[in-house]
């Protein structure tokens, strides 16, 4: 299936109308049309180009960039981390958000609480998420001052270093594992404080799936025999709530996650650019405004080869924790 | 036309939540659809016109409901006939998925077969795709204005309307009265047309709402991308992207108002949507 | 002696308790003024099919009818208080530790991702903060020893354990912090023919050594007529009749449970005619405000079609909700 993703890309950019290499230029001469496209190998029958470019991805050569011809690869390489970041602590403030809030609306069932719960899933559905994130901008950030508006850290101070012992050096690019490497404490906060926003905005929106989903598991689970009996011997609301239904729920918010990567992504592009964000998501609206079309290829293949990878994570994943396997 | 309206919303209003989930959903769309289709008429300001001489950025005052943007413009006016560019996209791409997923969905599933995989593996291909990515990559591709933008939301989301279509007509194909129908000879398109299509058009129903209100929000990202129509036409993600960079100067009326807008329209289809999937299919909370 | 005092001699005392169920077609009353009393040591039978509102009414004792039931009218008196005044946190302990209930299925009432043993310890620190972990563990060993199940078992989980140990398993856990009252729902319905025996048999020696006070519910009269001190007859929510067992066994008075006796196989008898009582029970949306057992009644006579009979006193302690045995007669 990834073979069919990657194929699709290939023929994005060559089979729709338009040529790239034209759509790039203002008002190109023959020769720079000419140069460009024998640059980037476009001047090349089309299946021979096809296999370059599987071959060239197997090797992580992503191709060059159509504004100054330098490594796609290297440049996404770059950028990937910080949206990796951003994903993952979204993903956790949504499944949070998601968990607790479900948990709440299925204890207060058809009573105001639940109702309300309810449609604030349904809401942050209809939310763009680039305007939540402006909101944000306005009350938390320009608002309040409690958070920067923009960009991942802070311009006056070296970004975190990573682990360095000797000439051992070893770094993952997420400013906040970093940070702790580094063993720097003011690091850590800063990029938490700067990493906030952002991922809230994300997290709000991508929420509501988890509030729904968590909520109806528990209404489910809450119906089944053990909980009565368990309630029968006079154990706590607490402990029947959390040891006894929120186990159960648990596991299909773990493969939620998984198939709401795909989304996730999506909203990060966009979250990205509100916030300058250095992220995939940025770096893909910034070589659109560059008409480099090649970049965008090379971005997009990545976009598909980081879900397909999730995918497969949260498959194994769930495969190893059902309990029908376990227990 | 209102007499045959108010018995059906009553019958509506009688099934419960979900009946006003619809009432609610599809009121908020028709207001909205309405005021953008007379707001020709009912603007106090021309919202394309850049006044000559501007005030900017004024907040919401009697003269400009909603203040004015960075060029002068009332947005109030801007908003009421804003809405224009986004329904014209998600219409066109609701009927573009229409005219392609289904009679596609129909055919390969009741086909069956090499077709039906091949087709799948397409579809599914495309479905497990970051959605918003794919449609971004395809707007870059095709180019800004209301046709490209819809035709990138539609590829995006013909997988979504072939997916439900398959598992309906997988499950009725199995069902005795098709093959009462086959043995007596019926023609394949005549079981088709006659017999699943009427049963799985309540799905299609749904998952068009959705699509509706997807297609408002990513319309609205491809905008805030660049994508989306030219700058001068009143445009609610337009507003939005504008207003951005007025952020830091504290004109918070720029984006609010429009963002309200999106929202409520979005949140109307969504509305619908919730609404008549549980009418069509209910859940068994006791 | 007033009735105030003669209701606080009994453990417990149940007045008029109603519970009605919303659901989305309208108002169902699954218990209706039921009334009945236990005393220490005593055991309580009631019977009934289902829908008879028979376990409702065991789940209202610890109230903890599930929702959308709710009770709406009637008092619960255990030992003077009644339960159903009491407020949540004393209402959570009194389950559990006054009160126990035993499940109909074991399969599904024991926590399947939990070891018995800590289904013992939460149990018993909840209600005891102050026993430790091993204190509890040994606790629930000596009940092993007591309900019959080797103690090894108590680090198994529940799916390892057969029915018969799992139901062993559930009276433990209700026995665990000395009750006064157990109540049993349908204790050997998910079970087989020959475990049944056992395990009732075990109720009654775990009862003779410990003093507490019992309520079988069952829809099989047999067994009550052999191991309880009273009974009452359930049917469509309502108490039908309610006698002492040997009452009962001699004078069968209402038709309900003569139909109930009839369809008791006797190994004994060489040919004998099971009789199942004709008919199914009443909708319950839209109870008939005539005596609801009329339509399957071999005795029915004119005003049983237009008047609910109240519940007639044929004897002391001898209760009977039927035309035949008290009231306006036959026209």
């Amino acid at each position: 299936m990834i073979l069919i993703l990657l194929t699709m890309v290939f023929l994005l950019i060559r089979v729709l109308p338009g040529d790239p290499v034209l759509l790039h230029f203002q008002h190109p001469t023959e020769e720079q049309l000419a140069d460009m496209r024998h640059q980037l190998g476009l001047d090349k029958p089309l299946w021979v180009q096809y296999f370059d470019y599987l071959f060239g991805l197997f090797r992580g050569d992503l191709g060059k960039s159509m504004q100054d011809y330098s490594s796609i690869g290297q440049q996404i390489f770059s950028a990937f981390p910080a949206t990796l970041e951003l994903a993952i602590f979204s993903m956790v403030i949504a499944a949070a958000l998601g968990i607790v809030l479900g948990v709440q609306a299925s204890k207060a069932y058809n009573k105001p609480q639940d109702h309300a719960i309810r449609i604030f899933g349904i809401v942050t559905y209809a939310l763009p998420v680039f305007f939540l994130g402006m909101i944000l901008q306005l009350t938390l950030g320009l608002g309040l001052h409690w958070f920067p508006v923009g960009q991942r850290f802070s311009p006056m101070v070296q970004t975190p270093l990573g682990l360095n012992v000797g000439s051992f050096h070893f770094s993952t690019g997420l400013y906040t594992i970093d940070s702790l490497l580094e063993g720097n404490i003011y690091k850590f906060t800063q990029s938490l404080r700067y990493l906030f926003l952002p991922s809230l905005t994300l997290g709000l929106v991508l929420s509501g799936v988890f509030v729904r989903l968590t909520r109806s598991n528990m209404l489910e689970t809450l119906r089944l025999d053990f909980v009565t009996a368990a309630r029968a011997r006079g154990l706590t609301e607490n402990k029947v709530t959390y040891s006894y239904a929120l186990r159960n729920a648990f596991l299909p918010v773990l493969t939620m996650m998984g198939l709401q990567f795909a989304t996730l992504l999506g909203g990060a592009i966009l979250t990205e650019t509100t916030f300058s964000w250095p992220g995939l998501g940025r770096y893909i609206v910034d070589r659109i405004n560059f008409r480099d079309y090649t970049a965008i290829q090379g971005a997009v293949i990545i976009f598909g080869i980081f879900v397909s990878i999730v995918s497969l994570a949260v498959d194994l994943l769930y495969a190893y924790l059902d309990p029908r396997i376990r227990l | 036309m209102l007499s045959s309206i108010l018995p059906g919303l009553s019958t509506l209003a009688k099934r419960g939540l979900a009946g006003w989930l619809i009432i609610i959903g599809a009121i908020l769309v028709v207001v909205i659809v309405v005021m953008t289709a007379i707001s020709p008429w009912i603007v106090p300001y021309n919202p394309t016109e850049i006044p000559s001489s501007p005030k900017i950025l004024a907040p919401p005052s009697t003269q400009h409901f909603f203040g004015t943007n960075d060029l002068g413009q009332d947005l109030f006016s801007r908003v009421l006939s804003g809405g224009g560019v986004m329904l014209q996209v998600s219409i066109l791409s609701v009927i573009v998925c229409l005219a392609i997923g289904v009679p596609l969905g129909l055919f390969a599933s009741y086909a069956g077969g090499a077709a039906d995989r091949v087709v799948g593996l397409v579809m599914d291909s495309i479905y497990a795709f970051p959605g918003l990515v794919l449609a971004i990559a395809i707007a870059a591709m095709l180019g800004r204005g209301v046709v490209n933008m819809a035709l990138s939301i539609a590829v995006v989301y013909i997988p979504s309307y072939f997916r439900v279509i398959r598992s309906q007509v997988l499950s009725i194909k199995e069902m005795s009265y098709i093959e009462a129908a086959n043995a007596v000879g019926a023609k394949n398109r005549t079981i088709l047309t006659r017999y699943i299509l009427p049963n799985i058009v309540p799905s299609i129903v749904v998952v068009a709402t959705v699509n509706f209100a997807d297609a408002i929000l990513t319309a609205a990202g491809l905008t805030f991308i660049g994508l989306g129509v030219s700058v001068t036409i009143p445009d609610w993600g337009q507003d939005l992207t504008s207003g951005q960079r007025l952020l830091t100067s504290g004109a918070w009326w720029a984006i609010t108002f429009p963002g309200i807008m999106i929202i409520l329209l979005a949140l109307g289809f969504t509305l619908m949507g919730e609404g008549l999937s549980e009418l069509l299919n209910p859940r068994l909370e006791q | 002696m007033s009735d105030e005092n003669r209701e606080k001699l009994h453990l417990l005392t149940v007045n008029n308790l109603t519970v009605e169920y919303w659901a989305r077609r309208g108002r169902i009353r699954a218990v209706e003024d039921v009334s009945f009393s236990l005393d220490k040591g005593e055991t309580l039978g009631v019977v009934g099919e289902s829908g008879s509102g028979k376990s409702t009414l065991g789940l209202s004792l610890i109230h903890l009818v599930p929702y959308p039931g709710r009770i709406v009218n009637g008092t619960i008196l255990l030992e003077g208080q009644d339960v159903l005044k009491l407020g949540k946190e004393k209402t959570r302990d009194l389950r559990g530790r006054r009160i126990s209930y035993v499940f109909q299925d074991p399969m599904t009432s024991l926590n399947p991702v939990e070891r018995i043993d800590s289904h013992f310890v939460e149990l018993i620190r909840t209600h005891e903060p102050k026993i430790t972990k091993a204190e509890a563990v040994t606790r629930a060993k000596k009940l092993f020893k007591d309900v019959g199940i080797q103690p090894e078992r108590i680090d198994d989980y529940p799916h390892q354990l057969s029915g018969g140990m799992r139901q062993r398993v559930m009276i433990a856990l209700a026995l665990a912090l000395d009750p006064s009252i157990v109540i049993a729902d349908e204790p050997t319905t998910a079970l087989d023919v020959i475990v049944q025996a056992k395990i009732l048999d075990l109720l009654k020696t775990l009862q003779d050594r410990y003093g507490m006070a019992l309520i079988l519910i069952t829809h099989d009269l047999s067994i009550v007529l052999e191991r309880s001190d009273k009974i009452i007859v359930m049917y469509a929510g309502r108490i039908v009749e309610r006698a002492p067992s040997s009452t009962l066994y001699a004078q069968t008075l209402h038709p309900y449970s003569q139909g109930l006796l009839k369809s008791i196989p006797n190994i004994e008898l060489a040919e004998q005619k099971l009789t199942a009582i004709g008919g199914s029970p009443p909708d319950l949306l839209h109870p008939p405000t005539a005596c609801r057992f009329w339509p399957r009644c071999p005795y029915v006579m004119e005003i049983c079609k237009i008047k609910e009979p109240p519940l007639f006193e044929t004897s002391s302690d001898h209760l009977v909700r039927c035309y035949l045995h008290g009231g306006e007669k036959a026209s």
